[in-house]
């Protein structure tokens, strides 16, 4: 346990002092901002994915409307960056809130066959409505604007996403430690026998996807003010592929793993990316390579040799 | 108006025929493999990419009939190298490799072929138009048709009659007893991976002679198989054709009167599926749940 707390310290004070030290490693502080809004992201999935049994292959579609949602406030109604953050994150959730009660009535492979169609389908409404999403070329025309009289340039930005993220964990750790996150575990572990104990389980599943979904599209408003730019990118499934992999890549049973997942990801991307053009076969290979070699992800393999 | 929307239908049947191939191949390898392969468009992709490069040298018919067997046998190199090692396993870790795998061979297909659109020649006679009384079609699309309803027509009766359909749909109900009765379960699955991969190449190829080639042509149709297969039910094959043709249709006649929702019906439909016969037309109750 005071391995894990060290260990929790360590982590803590190196994302306070990214901006200090990321830059002499080879990194730039808005690509620090990226590992942590896509952690925020998939350890959002993760709540659905590696601790309710739920195998969403259509969250990207909860982060996209976050992105356009925050978006759109800043481009028509209101230069309160922190509303239409808001805002952006209330439309994903509540996406994700009337969808998953359709998304529960299967389970298992069709599950996941139902919510990649669902994601294609917010995917094409992006890329069709073009007077409001600005189609294929995405939403541009807003930038984040000073909270509270502080100008959000690369660092202060980092450190606003650094306060949402620790909001998110904080939300899906006090959900994982309390009845609710035993019973989403449970069903996990056995959902006839919770059926059987008279509990209503896709109305659980349901309520997970529907909280997953909500930090999804918080991490997608971040990312939006990130780049002051919404794509339809960020709904498509292959950005929900890319949360998938993060997850099992870190762990998908460790409540960090998907943090661990998003740095590594995140950097060998940039890196890959900036070196070949065939970065999408590097790609492809660490989630081919990861399914083979690490299911149990970074966390869940280190884990596993400590037990050893 | 009524002639506009008959034209769409009938576009939107071709379309159709290439989702309904797509979903069966996809089916097929759902059943008995288990596996939702997300590189079947990929493989789609690499089947249309060998017609092109074999068409000099073998004519479109000879393409026609080499390209899905070349892609086949990658299709069999692969389900050796990953594909078997998923077998019983979660279903996520099926999902993640096949998309990895999708991303990989679409990257290579760039990178042989370049990022262009390149047009698949097809017979002259072919490119004719059958009738320009009451529109324009071209002998090609009715080809596609025949095509589509002969290999699918093929296909049953291989299911039906032969030994390797029997076991294959014996394997589908329960593959531990028809391994406990002698049949070599991990060949069955190696060839029905290959023929399911096979029929992606044949919808590649017929969609590249009416579409084009390009890398990213997988992706356009494999998201509408998935929901072909959702609307026509789980395990049914014959679903999977009603569903593609279906949709096809369906997104063909709004392309008439909105074409800015073509897309987006497709979901609409399924989501409808979904809320009023959440197995499907044809579907199972409770399979692969």
């Amino acid at each position: 346990m005071t391995r894990d707390r060290i260990v929790f310290a360590i982590s803590a004070v190196l994302l306070l002092t990214v901006p200090l030290w990321f830059g002499h490693v080879g990194g730039y502080t808005d690509l620090a901002a990226r590992v942590l809004i896509y952690a925020l992201a998939a350890m959002g999935l993760n709540l659905l994915l590696g601790f309710t049994g739920g195998l969403s292959f259509g969250h990207a579609a909860y982060f996209g409307l976050g992105a356009y949602g925050t978006g759109l406030m800043l481009v028509n109604y209101t230069h309160n960056t922190l509303l239409a953050l808001l805002a952006g994150t209330l439309l994903g959730g509540l996406a994700a809130l009337l969808l998953g009660p359709i998304a529960v009535r299967r389970r298992g492979i069709y599950f996941s066959m139902i919510t990649i169609a669902i994601g294609q389908m917010f995917y094409f409404i992006a890329v069709r409505w073009n007077d409001v999403t600005g189609g294929e070329d995405g939403l541009t025309g807003f930038s984040r604007q000073p909270i509270l009289g502080i100008t959000l340039g690369s660092t202060q930005f980092y450190y606003m996403v650094l306060i949402f993220f620790g909001v998110g964990a904080m939300l899906l750790w006090t959900i994982l430690n309390s009845p609710l996150g035993h019973t989403f575990v449970a069903i996990r572990e056995n959902h006839k026998r919770l059926t059987f104990l008279g509990i209503r389980t896709d109305r659980y599943v349901a309520l997970s996807f529907a909280i997953s979904g909500l930090v999804c599209a918080l991490a997608g408003g971040l990312n939006a003010l990130l780049d002051n730019f919404a794509s339809p990118d960020d709904l498509r499934y292959t950005l929900s592929g890319n949360f998938l992999i993060i997850a099992v890549l870190g762990g998908m049973r460790n409540f960090w793993g998907p943090l661990v997942g998003a740095a590594i990801f995140v950097l060998v991307e940039n890196y890959v990316s900036a070196v070949t053009q065939n970065w999408m076969t590097v790609i492809g290979l660490v989630f081919v390579l990861s399914v083979i070699f690490f299911p149990l992800g970074v966390l869940g393999f280190f884990r596993k040799v400590k037990k050893a | 108006m009524l002639l506009d929307i008959l034209f769409n239908a009938f576009n939107g049947l071709i379309v159709g025929s290439f989702y309904a191939l797509m979903a069966i191949g996809l089916s097929l390898i759902l059943g008995l493999n288990g596996v939702i392969n997300f590189a079947h468009g990929g493989f789609m992709a690499l089947a249309a990419y060998f017609a092109f490069t074999l068409v000099p040298y073998t004519g479109f018919w000879g393409a026609l009939i080499i390209a899905p067997l070349l892609a086949g046998a990658v299709g069999y190199a692969v389900e050796q190298l990953i594909v078997r090692r998923l077998y019983l396993r979660d279903p996520l870790y099926s999902l993640l490799a096949t998309f990895g795998l999708a991303l990989i061979m679409q990257d290579l297909l760039r990178t042989i072929w370049g990022a262009q659109g390149l047009p698949l020649a097809i017979p002259d006679f072919l490119n004719q138009p059958v009738s320009q009384v009451y529109f324009f079609v071209t002998g090609y699309r009715l080809f596609v048709v025949a095509l589509a309803i002969l290999s699918t027509g093929t296909l049953f009766a291989v299911l039906r009659y032969t030994r390797l359909g029997v076991r294959i749909r014996a394997g589908n109900a329960d593959l531990e007893t028809i391994a406990a009765l002698g049949v070599n379960i991990y060949l069955l699955r190696s060839a029905n991976f290959v023929l399911g991969i096979m029929f992606a190449g044949l919808a590649g190829i017929l969609a590249a002679g009416q579409l084009g080639l390009t890398p990213t042509m997988g992706d356009e149709l494999i998201m509408p198989s998935f929901v072909a297969i959702v609307v026509g039910g789980v395990g049914s094959l014959l679903g999977s054709l009603l569903g593609g043709l279906i949709i096809g249709v369906a997104a063909g006649i709004t392309t008439a009167f909105y074409p800015a929702a073509s897309e987006v019906v497709i979901y609409l439909i399924m989501g409808i599926t979904l809320i009023i016969r959440p197995r499907g037309l044809l579907g199972q109750e409770g399979l692969f749940e």
